[in-house]
């Protein structure tokens, strides 16, 4: 019985059917199986975030999610939402801000400030900070994170655009 | 919020026509990162690719009576399974010593135990499979009889006459000793006014680089060739190993590093599994793939900080200081790391220790010991975090006792900012530093006065805040005096090459590396500014030994002081080069001419002659065009190594504002400020970043994190779970400010930048929790990480 | 890290999955999986088989029965912190959430898995305690109800036997009369709590009545103060450092990586404090 398991997903708006192993981990299965390697593995026991990505329109530990569980799911990596454009105003204010050294963290983190930001409010620094709390990142001290953040926050509901605040 | 503070510097000799030195300049590189299309060594695949995992000693100790394969060798997907006694016919073994720390001394080390096992985790035999899954499966049936030996854990007790001897053949379990007596410094302490002694404690911690250390090795029996796809921060110096130990020529050996998850002076060692890989690439002519899981990362990845030290301050009525005494010990595991040893942290301990202060009495003793735990070895700002904070506590002690304020104290002991050059007690040779300076500039950011009028008025409602400084001294841009000359092969030089492309953009290849701090940014504006090109046309490949001038790598905030100039140099090269091309073909003298915005222009009028793209075209396609034994070289390449100064010293100063909960123990920071100086800064928001992580790393080691290991030398927290790493929730937002003092040793003037946030922070921090817990007559703190049991004790209310 | 094997199977139904675990002895429930598959990836358990009960229908509703909020076991922690149900008729829960974990995490994880993992440092099983509440559990020999008093029998140890399923929690709907209070210390925002205080009384004029003091992350099990609670029930706020010294009795900390018994014990009395203050005067 821990045989593979035959599974279809959306995956970035591509249906995708494969035979998976139950043990291999949604992160895995999206790294190793699709080449999507955008989600990157840090902890695998769910404390970095690293890992993240989207399952069904929320984000989830790709580590603590098995493939198997996302048959006729909807899953959306980082590599789906850069290609749509939907959160280019966050990586570009991750950019200008050098909000990223290593990059390793920062799928993870733009899929989880993206969902912080969904709501359209503009949240207080203390509660990105709150937001982004299980999400490590041991280049940049954060503070450089929750600028970016902040900044497109503030564009998005247009008291400030990310441009202009040089 | 400023997304840039994108401010063109004041002219200065370095100054060209569109300069992009002094400009927040964004990483040509992110939007890669961003879009989640790196490659890092963990997203690389290649044909035949094997997956190694290994079975790791539980012991801290233990003998290897037997290992028995045989159930490993019949499991699905298994390729081979391989002891230690195997693997050492195919590679040799290592010795972490250096001839410039006198008297250093250790035991060889193999990529898999062979005899005994050491430390808990160290590898005992490999297993070889499709998957890493498979592999992980086998490794469960590889069956290990051990005989389980004393372990040596205590460092207090590692040299007492009772205790075992790790490596019996090196006599003792001394690794390495220093000692160092400058000027009087027991009249100083008899003639003192005050007196401060006490013992620090400072936990072991580790890196946590978010991407764990991975290695692909593909050895090609075709070609006779290793390629090592490595997460690494010196391909070079790997280069050199790899081919050392397998018994290659380094030409044998190609190191290619691509995106490397965070390094922090983690991914700059030898690593027994990761030679062990390569072996087993070599062995079975197939590539191998290792990627260190995060339990294996926390049991194997070198650990820093765990030191002892007895240290006592002596001052007079006025606050001079008069004189520092130090004993310092630390265990560093059963080996010391190939090839930097384990010696140097303990060492830059004695050499930091009152570096700001121009105390000439100086008392200090560091003994190095073997333990039977994980290795310890080099780690973002080696030794600063200790040196600053048992100077800097110290200095602050001594201050309460007779009443000083903390920053009037350091006014009347940091050296003088027009003394320079100066030489510290324990002989460092500083060209030009700039403490008071930075101290004023510090003290008007954070509103000091204004702070403590805040502090006084919320104590009176019971709430106790502390505001704690360190200022510090930051060894950067090593010479050769830091391993060359100790017989280590790494490189105190770098290169840059230059190459004008078909379409007059630059191409520049670089020995440092990138692991995030930003050196492609940092190279494409120093050559983009030195040819005379917009930085769009700068294309910066770093990371492959087969491409790259040689050089050390990225390491002890080297890149871009070192790298940096290197390239700058080849850019004048590489200019120089191009006008004579422009010259002949303009029947204009070289001289005359300049290239700016990519285009060049008559030097004194700024009138557009011919663009490079132009140039380019000329010379590579119709050089029949070009007047005889006329040949362009549109290609430079320049090295550069510090010469008059051993290290490019930096300076700075930080400060910690916290909360203390006196009824929990909790500490909250508030905010935190630094100024540095680090010369001329080629690129203000990567060197505010730099200082911002490096800040919240040693604010991790100040309060969180700490590698805790019982008395048999197992560690009991080695996951993420229970291994506190600084997170968003708990980070203050950090100030940064900077002094300019460039070194007249390059003309670049800039020094190193990456570790200083990392130096000040935990004694920034502990003299913030000391002021905080003051008035309520607490013991002070001495030991980090401070956790809310530390300060309650400190409240004698545990 | 990667998981041993284990076979897999997805549940139609309750009865499909109750009949599922009975084909396989040590088979597991796969909730959220939040706690559980992070133990299979570090090799920590090896179950022969997961049987997925994500695609159970109706076991994933915030529901109001009469003076009750019952809790389905898939309802997920984001889904209870954003339920006005949850809000208003069961605050303490509500207070709760946030502690829990991350953004990512409470996504994903279940209540009735975070009270069926019964996690000593947890806080919705010293919520459920705290509020006396109920839990729902159908197995092979049908469906039964446990009192939360009687659930948490031991370390990881609860009254759910082999095959059996929690399919839902019962609290009482909060009332004018009913005060709650939580406090936990965590060393960092959603790490388990060193020590942690979930409690819930009756406001019986000055006084309180009925209390129940749950610590969490003291014990094997969330614990019940009783000799502080009975303090409190007769003295009412008068009885506060009688109640805290009472705590000696009541709660027995072991030492830990992160803290010593005896601060744990100190940390104890300071969130009761802080929650018997709370609860005297919720509107402050």
């Amino acid at each position: 019985m821990s045989t593979a398991v035959e599974v279809t997903l959306m995956v970035n708006g591509e249906r995708v059917s494969a035979a998976v192993e139950p043990r291999k981990t949604l992160v895995d299965f999206l790294r190793e199986d699709l080449a999507l390697t955008g989600s990157h593995v840090g902890c695998e026991h769910g404390v970095c975030g690293a890992c993240t990505v989207r399952l069904d329109g929320a984000i989830v530990r790709g580590c603590l999610t098995l493939a198997v569980q996302c048959d006729g799911a909807v899953v959306e990596t980082i590599e789906g939402v850069s290609d749509s454009g939907e959160i280019a105003d966050l990586q570009q204010a991750f950019e200008r801000r050098n909000a990223l050294q290593c990059g390793y963290c920062t799928p993870g983190m733009l899929l989880t400030a993206a969902e912080l930001l969904k709501s359209g409010e503009v949240p207080s620094r203390e509660a990105i900070r709150a937001y982004l709390s299980g999400n490590y990142c041991r280049c940049t001290g954060y503070h450089a994170i929750v600028d970016a953040v902040e900044a497109v926050a503030r564009a998005r509901a247009g008291q400030v655009g990310v441009g202009e605040a040089q | 919020m400023n997304i840039t503070e994108d401010v063109p510097p004041a002219l200065t000799a370095l100054d060209r026509p569109n300069s992009y030195i002094g400009r927040s300049v964004p990483r040509p590189n992110l939007a890669r990162l961003t879009q989640g299309r790196g490659q890092f060594v963990s997203d690389v695949v290649l044909p035949r690719m094997a997956h190694v995992a290994f079975v790791r000693s539980p012991h801290a100790h233990a003998r290897i009576k037997a290992i028995r394969t045989e159930a490993a060798k019949n499991a699905p997907g298994i390729v081979a399974v391989v002891t230690g006694r195997e693997l050492a016919e195919i590679i040799t073994p290592w010795v972490g010593v250096l001839t410039h720390l006198k008297g250093i001394k250790s035991a060889p080390q193999y990529p898999l135990a062979v005899e005994r096992a050491c430390w808990q985790g160290e590898a005992v035999c490999a297993v070889v499979a499709r998957t890493r899954a498979l592999a992980e499966d086998a490794a469960e049936l590889v069956e290990v009889d051990y005989e389980e030996l004393p372990a040596v854990t205590d460092p207090e007790t590692a040299l007492d006459p009772g205790t075992p001897v790790i490596h019996p053949e090196l006599g003792d379990n001394l690794t390495f000793e220093r000692k160092l007596d400058v000027g009087e410094v027991d009249k100083a302490f008899a003639e003192a006014d005050a007196v401060v002694e006490t013992t620090f404690r400072f936990g072991r911690h580790t890196g946590v680089c978010l991407e764990p250390r991975a290695i692909v090795a593909d050895w090609n029996p075709g070609e006779q060739r290793l390629t090592v796809y490595q997460a690494t921060q010196a391909p070079h110096m790997m280069q050199n190993l790899f081919a050392k130990h397998l018994s290659l020529a380094e030409h044998q050996v190609r190191v290619v590093t691509k995106d490397v998850g965070g390094s922090f002076g983690i991914k700059v060692h030898t690593y027994a599994d990761e030679m062990a890989t390569v072996a087993l690439s070599k062995l079975l002519r197939r590539p191998i793939k290792f990627v260190a899981d995060r339990l294996e990362s926390f049991v194997t990845d070198i650990h820093a900080r765990d030191h002892r030290v007895h240290a006592k301050i002596a001052v007079k009525g006025d606050g001079t200081i008069t004189a520092f005494a130090i004993d310092d010990l630390t265990g560093i595991g059963p080996y010391s790391v190939y090839p930097r040893t384990s010696g140097i942290e303990a060492n830059q301990v004695v050499n930091l220790v009152g570096a700001p202060y121009a105390c000439p009495n100086y008392r200090a003793q560091a003994r190095v010991v073997f333990q039977n735990k994980n290795v310890m070895c080099q780690y973002r700002a080696v030794g600063h975090p200790i040196a600053v904070a048992v100077t800097e506590a110290l200095v602050e002690l001594a201050a309460a006792k007779i009443g000083m304020d903390p920053l009037e104290i350091r006014r009347r002991n940091l050296i003088p900012d027009d003394a320079y050059p100066a030489t510290s007690a324990a002989g460092l040779k500083f060209e030009l530093l700039s403490h008071h300076a930075s101290l004023a500039h510090l003290d008007a950011m954070m509103d000091y006065s204004g702070l403590r009028a805040e502090q006084k008025r919320l104590r009176e409602r019971g709430i106790y805040r502390g505001i704690g400084f360190a200022s510090f001294v930051e060894v950067t841009n090593p010479s050769a005096a830091f391993y060359g000359v100790g017989g280590a092969k790494i490189s105190s030089q770098d290169g840059a090459t230059l190459r004008l492309d078909a379409q007059g953009a630059v191409i520049c290849h670089t020995g440092v590396t990138e692991q995030g701090q930003g050196t492609e940014a940092v190279m494409a504006q120093v050559v983009a500014t030195a040819v005379g090109v917009p930085i769009e046309r700068v294309k910066v490949v770093t990371g492959d030994t087969d491409n790259t001038p040689y050089g050390g790598g990225t390491w002890a905030s080297r890149a871009a002081g070192i790298g940096g100039e290197a390239a700058w140099q080849a850019g004048k090269a590489l200019r120089a080069n191009i006008l004579a091309v422009a010259g002949s073909i303009l029947q204009a003298a070289p001289k005359a001419l300049d290239i700016r915005n990519g285009v060049v222009v008559d030097a004194d009028s700024g009138r557009e002659r011919i663009g490079l793209d132009e140039v380019a075209r000329i010379a590579y396609f119709r050089p029949d065009t070009l007047p005889p034994g006329f040949q362009a070289e549109l290609m430079a390449t320049r090295h550069y190594v510090p010469r008059t100064w051993p290290f490019a010293f930096t300076n700075g100063i930080q400060a910690s504002y916290v909360e203390v909960d006196p009824e929990t123990g909790f500490v909250k920071l508030l905010r935190h400020w630094c100024v540095e100086d680090c010369g001329t800064v080629i690129n203000p928001q990567l060197v505010d970043e730099q200082v911002r992580g490096g800040i919240v790393q040693g604010l991790g080691g100040a309060l969180f994190e700490h590698c805790v290991y019982d008395s048999r030398g197992q560690l009991l927290n080695g996951n993420m779970a229970d291994y506190l790493v600084p997170m968003a929730a708990e980070m203050p937002d950090i100030e940064v400010a900077h002094v300019v003092s460039p070194t007249a040793d390059s003309e670049l003037g800039a020094k190193g930048a990456g570790e200083a946030g990392t130096a000040g922070a935990p004694g920034a921090v502990i003299n913030a929790v000391n002021d905080a817990l003051r008035p309520l007559g607490a013991t002070p703190i001495t030991e980090t990480p401070i956790t809310p049991e530390c300060v309650l004790r400190a409240l004698g209310k545990v | 890290m990667k998981p041993a094997a284990f076979a897999y199977a997805k549940a139609r139904s309750l009865d499909h999955a109750i009949e599922l675990l009975g084909t396989r002895e040590g088979a597991r429930v796969l909730a959220g999986g939040q706690s559980l598959i992070a133990a299979l990836n570090m090799r920590l358990d090896a179950p022969p088989l997961l049987v997925d009960i994500n695609g159970v229908s109706g076991l994933d509703r915030i529901e109001r029965p009469d003076g009750q909020v019952e809790i389905g076991a898939l309802v997920r922690h984001a889904q209870a912190l954003g339920s006005q149900v949850v809000a208003r008729d069961a605050p303490l829960i509500a207070r709760a959430l946030p502690h829990i974990a991350h953004p990512a995490i409470r996504n994903r994880g279940t209540v009735g898995g975070s009270i069926a993992y019964a996690d000593p440092a947890a806080e919705l099983p010293a919520c459920l305690l705290a509020l006396a509440g109920e839990v729902d559990i159908t197995g092979p020999a049908g469906r039964r109800t446990v009192k939360a008093d009687d659930f948490f029998l031991g370390l990881f140890e609860t009254a759910l036997g082999p095959g059996e399923i929690l399919t839902a929690i019962r609290v009482p709907a909060a009332t004018p009369q009913m005060r709650c209070g939580f406090a936990e210390l965590a060393r960092r925002h959603g790490d388990y709590a060193l020590v942690g205080l979930a409690a819930c009384a009756r406001a019986d004029g000055a006084g309180l009545r009925d209390s129940r003091f749950v610590f969490f992350g003291v014990g094997a099990t969330p614990v019940r103060a009783r000799k502080a609670e009975a303090v409190l029930d007769a003295r009412g706020f008068d009885g506060l450092d009688e109640a805290v010294a009472a705590l000696a009795d009541d709660l027995h900390p072991e030492d830990d990586i992160h803290a010593s018994g005896k601060a744990k014990r100190h940390l104890a009395g300071v969130l009761l404090r802080r929650v018997v203050r709370e609860m005297q005067d919720p509107w402050a």
